[in-house]
């Protein structure tokens, strides 16, 4: 059997990924790609918390399932934003957005 | 070591050189295509840990929408992805250091919990992981709230996409 252990450490190791990738990358897209890494290890842990644990309660499959919401609309508004943004100032990198910085 | 500790080890060092990948590779078409194998391997990872359900939706949902929409997302800003320019900040260092003191922190946290190493008890003969599922996310003494709320938060990202997305000219 594959202790628990195994599935947190996996999970750990792809939430650093998708830090590391949202920390150094200067493409917004490339960001967001980050972003879905980092749920996805989110997502791991939910599930193999739920496998681990009391398997009759369906908790941790239930917020596996509401990150999956969460994350759809979350790519859906990033990338229009992102999409928005390159049509108005023709740059998709983040380094450039600075209307907003003081 | 037993075939299913084989079989992880195969798909957990696959998930993590694809994600590798995802965050060093220069073109981003390429990063999400290393993405979805990503996905895939996440989805084989739930189908480990016998969430059957998870990893369909994984393969419909994430590589078959969201995915595809990294692509498509790509292409309509693809003037932007000149090769000589770095892909990534002057500060990557300090990147990999924060991702690696994070990595270290969550072990060391975990190391320290008692339940780290336990296995997973058989699953209950007749249980229906599916069923239990779908009866839990619509009973109003379980997760029919947050279920629901989903479903609004759905509805204002598709509203809020068209919207911002939207070419007023």
């Amino acid at each position: 059997m594959i202790p628990l252990s195994w599935y947190l450490i996996l999970a750990a190791a792809l939430f650093v990924i998708g830090l590391f990738g949202v920390l150094v990358r200067r493409n917004a897209v490339a960001i967001l790609l980050g972003v879905e890494l980092m749920l996805n290890a989110v997502n791991i842990n939910l599930v193999s918390f739920w496998r681990y644990g009391d398997v009759s309660s369906m908790a941790g499959q239930v917020f596996a399932v509401i990150v999956f919401a969460v994350a759809a609309a979350e790519v859906s508004v990033g990338l229009a934003l992102v999409i928005s943004v390159y049509r108005r100032r023709n740059t998709v990198v983040a380094d450039e957005l600075d209307l907003m910085k003081w | 070591m037993t075939g299913e500790q084989i079989i992880f080890l195969i798909v957990a060092l696959f998930t993590l050189g694809s994600a590798l990948m995802v965050v060093t590779t220069r073109n981003l078409i390429h990063a999400a295509l290393w993405l979805v194998a990503t996905l895939f391997g996440v989805a084989v990872i739930y189908a480990l840990l016998n969430a059957g359900f998870m990893a369909v939706v994984q393969v419909v949902v994430y590589i078959g929408a969201i995915a595809i929409l990294f692509i498509f997302a790509v292409m309509l800003t693809r003037k932007d992805l000149r090769d000589n320019t770095p892909q990534t900040n002057k500060n990557w260092w300090a990147g990999a250091l924060v991702a690696v003191l994070t990595f270290a922190g969550l072990v060391f946290t975990l190391q320290g919990w008692s339940g780290f190493s336990k296995t997973a008890a058989a699953i209950p003969s007749g249980f229906d992981a599916i069923s239990q599922l779908g009866e839990q996310l619509t009973s109003p003494a379980a997760y029919v709230l947050p279920f629901e709320v989903a479903s609004v938060l759905l509805l204002a990202a598709l509203v809020g996409a068209v919207y911002v997305a939207f070419n007023k000219k």
